[in-house]
This record gives structure tokens, sequence and C-alpha cells, in this order.
């Protein structure tokens, strides 16, 4: 016993107990996913995804013990070679993978099958993070500096593409976060949130309007400008930065129709308006948002749903597994859910910001970010707020590769945080 | 400094945060298009529509039922149909009838189940069932068609139809949705309330391909369907008939009244057609005939065609005079000094033999008795107020008003009081000289053969009568409308209509209606030729049987058929015969009365001499056509029984 106790000593609690409430919320809601209400199951039955799911869970325990057992310098030591491993595994998926929905990206062992993919976020987690605990670098002053951490996000990235899991790839968005925090200057994350906002405004309101208010607020903008900042230049900027967002206004069409896969462009397009494709790609987010609008604000009940118990919501129990929880738990349970996602990614935050190396920091950032952007895109898209992106809810989707792979995720960054008293004894 | 940063980041995630449960709140909470009912696609909400209430006759027959029929359905996003041609010969229509069905089925929904084909009949369902198991997307729904056991009472039954864009729109409490039937006149109308039942609606799951899974919550919300209510009315079918036999080719109406309750015996409106044409699946083709049809069958002429009354008048005055006191049962007038005339027959001397010889110049004097019996010195003073008693007296007698029968637009009819001759003359400019036409029944009379009927049982009750009614039980306990309960008096005694009665007699045993009287059953009625603009004058006959003790009250009325003893007399003795005997004796009589073709003698609007009459059935369907369509073809009409 005396030698568990370093274990879990100085774990942070409150994210161990957020986590293990997703777990049990996740698996109570993946039971009444695939419940049939004809067969008399279990909860515990293997041939199930929530008896699988309890498997997953039990061996996530395993690792999680694992995780803990090992030294914390290990991670950091070894970043680079996980990250070696991972990206070997995804080019062997390639070649020797087992082809499940079309994508190329599963390796199986019997009845259970794992997904590489899955791991890449921690892989490039762990390798940003050594890269970037190198004190000399600088992500605000010298642009060379971004171009090894392009070469570690581009190169796994590269090879989910080739293996048709587009949705995994878009994930890696989300170390913008971490960047902006380690210095990226705050312009370049405005870019990308202002270029998505124009696209979406274009699409619903006629050009030449938008194009007009771009112009007025502009104007406005040169007018209320004290004269110091006009003549250093403040002029130019803002009208080129105005044409700049027309030429994006109407280069909105080229892309949607040049740019992008039809059936991207269809996920926009469903995205503003689902009835525009009710039986084809829209039909996911009608049935999605009637089953979380039918739950109301106390919900049907346990196993009560009906929206989601008879098909009508597809991929129930793993990419859209919070629609049994808003038909079933209604509000007051869809606000859980949400609350215990928010207070779990701003405790990792506030625990990043405690640490004292920097690694352990970006890596804390890398975690947070990435939970984030599962839990916007994921619940976004059940509630019609963001395109159809076939990627988990952490913690609460069916599947033993995102359970294992953000319970790594997670369970590290609390390793690193529980010895920060140590690493701060030694000095 | 980049600490601060995490302000933003943290800022960040928190907005999402906020959006998503502002949404989240908007979708389940506020927004209410997601609720069960309106949306849910996994619940469905299933109607039931109970069966229509029955309506029987006083003998106990079934005279409407309902015949359960089956309607298809299709649901164009699952609809395979991969041999049109076949589809096409099972269902007997042609290739483009089915691509505007579909065509129309898919602007509706296309996810959405709509109306294929129509009330297809049970042997037609059986005989396609099985081959419809081959296409997919189609579906039977059962509905149920009003069938009526025989081809008469169209306008009084009324007929049911789909609810139209305006009663839809137009209704109080939301109880009807598009397509759903209602009743749209007569007896259906009146009663819908009581004859639609109450709807049940059933919640059951079914999963994404549409497959049953049980009933929701246990059934838990569900309401059960409750049959319409069974209408109990007075109408003898076999009577019915056979008044509605007698009425062929000619155009007008027969009402007989139970004088002790006010029930309808009987209520034709000729020319007729059969109820089952309109309870087809060619309703608006017929309908559209029947209302083009420049005899107007759709018209219900018993309770909304008026006619002035005529000599069956001059009982009433006879009535009101006797009951004033302005003449004694043995008043005697001549023909001297009256400006209307009359015909030759013997002197009258009492008014028995007035309203037996149907004497005018003795109702003009009756009349003019009324009028002046006020004493007023003024004669413009006193034909004003005596016209306004004697206004008062007659209406008594449900003249000039609505009666309240149980059937929609039933029509007032006038009674011109002092005002109504005031707007033509002005106050005080006219007097009896100018109204003296009204003694016979001419003039700006206007009545309805159900309101002659009514009078006819109001002698034959000597003083009283009961709002006439087609329906008098209403559901199991056979609950009746207290108003048909109330007894109206009229005020005139009882013992003032024994002269009258004695004169009625005497128009059937002797005088003009002897043409027609009935051996062993004493009848007392009145004639009346009724004078129009159009063509021949009206022949109209009310009478009673028997005299004893009354059983049936009856007033007939064919139009342009001459004087009343000519037609309308042997017509309604025919049916006062048949109803209280069951069998005709005077065969010839009846025989004639079939044959008569009178409808020849009417002048339609718009006509300056007759046209055929038999262009009324030219352009409708019939339920006999219906029914040899060959089997195959989803367009039989229901099995009579």
């Amino acid at each position: 016993m005396a030698e568990n106790k370093p274990i879990t000593k100085n774990v942070d609690w409150m994210v161990v107990l957020i986590y293990i409430a997703c777990l049990g919320i996740g698996w109570v809601n993946i039971y009444a996913a695939v419940y049939n209400p004809e067969v008399n199951m279990s909860m515990f039955d293997l041939s199930n995804n929530a008896g699988k799911q309890l498997m997953w869970i039990g061996t996530a325990a395993l690792l999680i013990i694992c995780i803990l057992v090992i030294d914390y310098k290990f991670y950091e030591t070894f970043s680079f070679i996980i990250y070696a491993v991972i990206v070997f595994l995804l080019v062997v998926v390639l070649f020797a993978g087992s082809n499940i929905n079309g994508s190329r990206s599963w390796i199986k062992f019997g009845a259970f099958s794992l997904q590489p993919a899955e791991f890449s976020k921690l892989a490039i987690s762990l390798a940003i993070s050594k890269y970037l605990s190198d004190p000399a670098i600088s992500l605000t002053r010298k642009l060379k500096d971004y171009y090894p951490i392009m070469g570690i996000i581009a190169l796994p990235a590269f090879l989910i593409l080739l293996s048709n899991e587009t949705g995994s790839m878009l994930v890696f968005a989300s170390f913008a976060i971490v960047l902006y925090r380690e210095g990226m200057p705050g312009f370049i994350p405005s870019i990308g949130i202002v270029t998505a906002a124009l696209l979406i405004i274009t699409l619903l309101f006629v050009k030449w309007y938008i194009a007009g208010v771009i112009i007025v607020i502009a104007g406005l903008a040169i007018w209320l400008m004290p004269v110091m900042t006009r003549r250093r230049g403040g002029l130019w900027a803002t009208i080129i930065i105005a044409f700049v967002m027309i030429g994006i206004v109407f280069g909105v069409d080229f892309f949607m129709n040049n740019v992008l896969q039809k059936h991207q462009r269809g996920r926009i397009m469903v995205l503003l308006d689902p009835d525009s494709d009710p039986r084809g790609i829209g039909w996911n987010v009608i049935q999605s948002k009637i089953a979380i609008g039918s739950g109301g604000f106390t919900g049907k009940g346990f196993l009560q749903g009906t929206q989601t118990k008879f098909d009508f919501v597809p991929e129930q129990s793993t990419d859209f597994i919070f629609c049994t929880v808003g038909e079933e738990h209604g509000f007051i349970g869809s606000a859980v859910v949400v609350v215990l996602f928010v207070s779990l990614i701003a405790r990792l935050v506030v625990l990043a910001e405690r640490q004292r190396s920097r690694f352990a920091r970006v890596y804390g950032y890398c975690v947070a970010g990435i939970i984030f952007f599962h839990f916007m895109v994921n619940i976004g898209m059940t509630i019609g707020l963001m395109p159809v992106i076939g990627i988990p809810l952490p913690f609460f989707s069916y599947g033993g590769s995102s359970l294992w792979s953000f319970s790594i995720l997670l369970f590290v960054f609390l390793k690193i945080d529980a010895q920060r008293p140590f690493t701060l004894s030694r000095g | 400094m980049l600490e601060s940063r995490r302000f933003v980041i943290i800022g960040f995630f928190a907005l999402v945060g906020i959006i998503y449960l502002l949404r989240l709140f908007y979708l389940q909470v506020l927004d209410e298009s997601y609720s069960i009912e309106s949306s849910s696609n996994s619940i469905k909400r299933v109607i039931e529509i109970p069966f229509r209430g029955q309506i029987y006759d006083r003998t106990g027959k079934l005279i409407v039922y309902n015949t359960p029929v089956y309607d298809l359905l299709v649901t164009p996003y699952k609809a395979r149909v991969d041999d049109t041609l076949r589809f096409c010969q099972v269902l007997g229509i042609e290739r483009r009838d089915f691509d505007s069905l579909m065509n129309a089925a898919s602007a509706y929904s296309r996810v959405k189940p709509s109306l294929f084909l129509r009330q297809l009949s049970k042997e037609d369902f059986a005989s396609i069932q099985d081959i419809m198991v081959d296409y997919s997307g189609f579906e039977f729904a059962k509905s149920s068609l009003r069938t009526y056991t025989a081809p008469t009472l169209a306008n009084t039954l009324g007929y049911v139809s789909e609810i139209t864009k305006g009663q839809l729109e137009k209704q109080e409490e939301p109880y009807y949705r598009q397509s759903d039937y209602i009743g749209q006149s007569g007896i259906e109308k009146i009663y819908e309330n009581e004859l639609r039942g109450k709807r049940g609606t059933k919640f059951v799951m079914q999963n994404v391909s549409g497959v049953y899974k049980g009933p929701w919550k246990g059934g838990e919300l569900d309401t059960m369907a409750v049959a319409g209510a069974n209408l109990y009315s007075g109408i003898d079918l076999e009577v019915q008939q056979y008044a509605d036999s007698l009425m062929v080719n000619k155009v007008g109406s027969v009402v007989a009244i139970e004088p002790k309750t006010g029930q309808i015996i009987s209520m034709v409106s000729a020319p007729t057609y059969d109820p089952n044409i309109l309870a087809s699946r060619y309703f608006s083709k017929n309908y559209a005939a029947l209302a083009r049809n420049p005899y107007k069958p759709l018209f219900n002429r018993p309770v909304m065609a008026s006619y002035r009354p005529g000599s069956t008048f001059k009982l009433i005055q006879a009535l009101i005079g006797l009951q004033e006191g302005v003449i004694t049962p043995e008043s005697g007038f001549t023909h001297a000094n009256c400006p209307v005339g009359c015909h030759n027959h013997p002197a009258t001397g009492t008014v028995a033999l007035g309203v037996m010889h149907s004497c005018n110049p003795y109702f003009y004097n009756v009349f003019r008795r009324i009028i002046y019996k006020n004493n007023i010195q003024n004669t413009f003073k006193a034909s004003a107020v005596g016209l306004d008693a004697w206004h008062d007296a007659i209406s008594k007698f449900g003249i000039g008003q609505r009666l309240g029968i149980d059937l929609p637009s039933e029509y007032k009819g006038n009674l011109p009081n002092k005002k109504y001759y005031d707007r033509f003359y002005g106050e005080y400019r006219w007097k009896f000289s100018n109204i003296y036409s009204l003694s016979i029944g001419e003039g700006e009379l206007l009545i309805t053969p159900l309101k002659m009927a009514n009078v006819a049982a109001i002698i034959a009750n000597r003083g009283y009568f009961y709002t006439p009614h087609v329906i008098h039980g209403i559901g199991d306990g056979k609950k009746v409308n207290p108003e048909f309960l109330v007894r109206h008096d009229t005020g005139v005694e009882s013992h003032n209509f024994d002269p009258v009665i004695e004169g009625m007699i005497g128009a059937v045993e002797g005088g003009t209606a002897r043409r027609s009287r009935v051996e062993g059953i004493t009848i007392a009625g009145k004639t009346g030729t009724s004078q129009n603009k159009r063509g021949d004058d009206h022949s109209i006959f009310i009478a009673f049987a028997p005299v004893e003790n009354p059983k049936i009250a009856i007033a007939v009325f064919v139009e342009n058929a001459g004087a009343g003893g000519s037609a309308a007399a042997p017509i309604a003795n025919l049916i006062i015969e048949k109803y209280l005997t069951r069998k005709i004796t005077n065969k010839a009589l009846e025989e004639r009365m079939f044959k008569a073709d009178l409808m020849s003698k009417v002048i339609l609007p718009g006509q300056k001499k007759p046209i055929s009459a038999d262009s009324l059935k030219k352009k409708l369907i019939s339920a006999d056509s219906m029914k040899k369509k060959p089997v195959v073809k989803p367009i039989t009409a229901p099995k009579k029984q």
C-alpha cells in the first residue's frame, strides 16, 4: 500500500471525478441507445455495445494505472519516439488495415478493432510540447520556428488523409489554441474565425449586401480612427482588409464549387438549411435535432427515447450519442453534459497554467484544446450548429480507440501535473 | 503578456458552452416544432375515425348505414412500381391517371402517405390486396362510405363530403382536419355533432422503415373512438318510396306529418335523385350535374320552395273568423258586390258549405269582417289595425316564420303586416280594397309545403301543433330534442274547428276533391290552386285522415299541374290510403298518377316553354351503373342490402 500512495498522490481529483462522471453517463446512454425493447438484453453482455464499452472502460482503468506508475519524465524523454511509433502504425494501417465504413484505418484483434489515427493526437501533442520545451523557440518573432511544428502535424495528417479519415484530421486545427497561447500572433486565429464566419454569412445573405456592409464598417473605422493611426498606415490597412474580405465573399462560390468535394459542400449547405436535402445529408441533422428537441425540459426518461431507439438517428452509440442524452434526459441532462465538459476544459487550462515547465504547460493546453474541439464539433453537429463531421464525443461515444486515446491523453497530463510539487521541491 | 491570453482562451471555451446551452434550451424547451405530436416520426399519431351514426325509419328499418371501403395511399419516396402497365391494369386506371396521381402525391409530400385511390369496395380490396404486396410504398386505409338502403330522401338526409377549405378555416373548435368528412346538408348537417361520434387517437411507435413497434407508453395517452349516435326518424320508408313514385315526372313536394307528434312521415322533393350517387367516388361529377340541372334537384322544395297557398288558406280565414266572432257556423254570404269571381256552385249558407265549395266571395266577406272588426271610422286606420290583428292570429299557425324543423335553410315565407304594405303605399295610404286578395290565399302570401302540412296537422289536432321534425330519437336512449315536445297552441278553440272540418269532409266527398275520395276512409281535405306568373297554376291539396282519429296530415304541391283536385288531391289521398291501410283500392287512379308527366308543363326560368325532362338523368353516374363496372376496377358502389 505504501507503494501505491505516491501514484495517486497529488492527482487532481476534480478532473478524475469529471472523467468518471462522463464515463458513467456515457456508458448508461450507450446502453439506452442500443437498447431494444423486444430483446431482453443486459448492460453487461459483451455482444452489445454497452457491454463492450464496459470492457473498454475496464482496460482503460488498467492503462491509467500503468500511466500513473510510469515515471513522469518518461513522456517528455520519449516524446519523439512515441510519435515515431504512432506514425509507423499509421503507415502500417494503410497497407494492412481492415476496411470499415470505407476508411482503411483499423487494426483488428478478433472482435475488437483499434484505430491508430485516434492516437495521433497524443503523438502530436507530445511532440509539439517537446519541441516547444526548448526555451530558444519563440513563436512570436521567428517564422522559421513554425516549420517543425507544421511538419509534426502535417506528417500524420497526410497519412490520415490517405486512409480517408478526414474528421480525425480536422481535429488538428485544435492545436491553433496552444500555439496562440505560446505566442502565435492573435491575427492568425482571428483570420481563421473571420473567414469561416464570412463563408457562412455569404451563403446566407446576398453578396452585394455583405460587401456594402463591409464598406460601411471600413468607412466608419477610418472615420473614427485617431489621426496618428491613420497616418501611420491604418488607412491603407483598413482598405486592404476590407477588399480582402469582399474578395472572400465573392470567392466563396468558387471555393464551394471548385475546391470542396460534393459531399463536403453538401454538409455545409445542410448546416445552413437542413431541409435542402431532407432524405440525404440533411437526414442526420434533422433526425438528431428532432430527437434532442423532442426530449423537452426533463426528457422522456431512461430507455424511453423513441427517435434514437427506432433507428431514426444514425450512429446512435458513437458520433450521435448526445441525441440519446438529449432525448431521454431533456434539457437538464444535456446541460449537465455541457457543463461537465466546460468545467473539465477550464480546469485543464487552470492546471496547465500552474505548470512550471513549458513542456507540461504546452501539453496541458494540447489536451484541453483537443477535448474542446471534439466537444464543440460533436455536440454542435447534433444540434445543427456545425457541419456533420464524424468525430466522437470524448468519454461518451462508444469505441475503444477513442476511449483509450482520450484516457491516455488526459492521464499523462494528470501524471505530469501530480509530479509538479516534487519538481518544485527539487528546485 | 502571453499569460493573459489564458483569459481569452477560457473566455472562448465558455462562450461556446453558453451558445450551446442557449441552443439546447431553444431546441428542447422553446421550440414547439420538435414536440412529440408535430414532428416526432417514431411516434405516429393514428386517428381512428368512428362509424357515423345510422338512421332508422319509424318501423325500425335502416335508411342509412356505413359500408367499409378502403382508400389506397401512397408514400412517394417509398413507392416502387416496376411494371406500371400491370399496376394500372390491376387498378383499372390509365397510364396518365397514374402519372398525375403520383405527381399530386409527390407535390403534397414525399415522405407522408397521401391518397392515391379513394373508396375501393371490400370486394375490390380483396381482389387486389395480394397483388399490391408486390408494390412497396402503397398501403390501404380503412374508411367508410354512407350507404342508403333505398334511393330516396336525398334532400332530407343530405349528403356527406370532404370538408371545404372555408369550413376548415371557419370551425370554432379545431376538430376537423383536411380531407375529413362532414355533413353538408339535410339531416347529415343538422345532426353532424351527434352523427360523427368521437374520434379516437392512438399513439403508436414505428421504426425508421415504418414498421409498427407497439403502442407508445403502453397506450396510456390513447383515446378510444366512439361511434356516432344512431338517429331514429318518423319517416315511413314504404310510404316515402310510394310517394316518390307518385311524384315521378312532377315538380313539387309532399309533406306528411303525424299530427299528434309532429313527426314527419314522408317528405318528397321532386324531382329527386338517388342519394348513393353523392356518396361515391363520383361525388364531384354527380354533384356538378345535379347543380347544373335546370329543375334544381338539390333544392329541398318542402322547406325551401314557397308558393301562394291559394284556396287552402281559406281554412285559416274561416277559423280566425269563427274565433274572432265575426262569423258564426251559420253565416252565409252571396256572390253579390264582390270583386273576386267564383265558379258555379250551390248556395253557401254555412261555413261548411263555404269551405266545401271553396267559395271566393264567401271568404272575401269573412276577411273583410276580420279586418274591419275594430269599428274604427277611418277605413285606412281600420285596415291597418285590422291587418296587424289578423297577422298576429295567423302567425300562431306558424305562417310567416320558421317552424324550426331539423333541416337546414328553412324558408320562413311571407305573411304581410301593416309595415309591409306601408312600404309600398305609405302609412294609411292603403285599405282593405288593396289587400283583399289575401282573403283567398293569393296576393303577397308566400308559404312552404311544410307549413301547409302543418296547417293540416293543426286542424286535425283541433287547435295545436308540435314542431314538425324528422328525427325524434338520438342515440341508444332515444333522447328527444325537448323543443319537439312543446305544444304550440293557435288560440283557436276546438269547437270552432267543427264546421271547417265538416266542410273539408264535404270537399273530399262531394266538392272540389271528390274525384279522389277513398272508400272506407273519412278524409278531410281542401284543394288549392295557386296562381303564378309562369305557366299553369300550381295544384295544391292539404288533408288529414281519418277524421275520427287523425293519424296523418298531408300537403301536396305539384307545380303547374292546374287545379288542386286534378293532381295534388289524388296523390295525397293515395298516400293517405297507403299509410293507413298499406294497400290501394283505386288502381286506375294510382296508375294514372304514376304515369302523369306534369314535369313537361313546367316552364323553367328564362324559358318560353317547357323543355324535356329527361335531361336530368343523362349526366349522372347512377348507382346501378356503378355496380356494373368490372370487379377489378375500383369504382364499384357498395352493395345494397
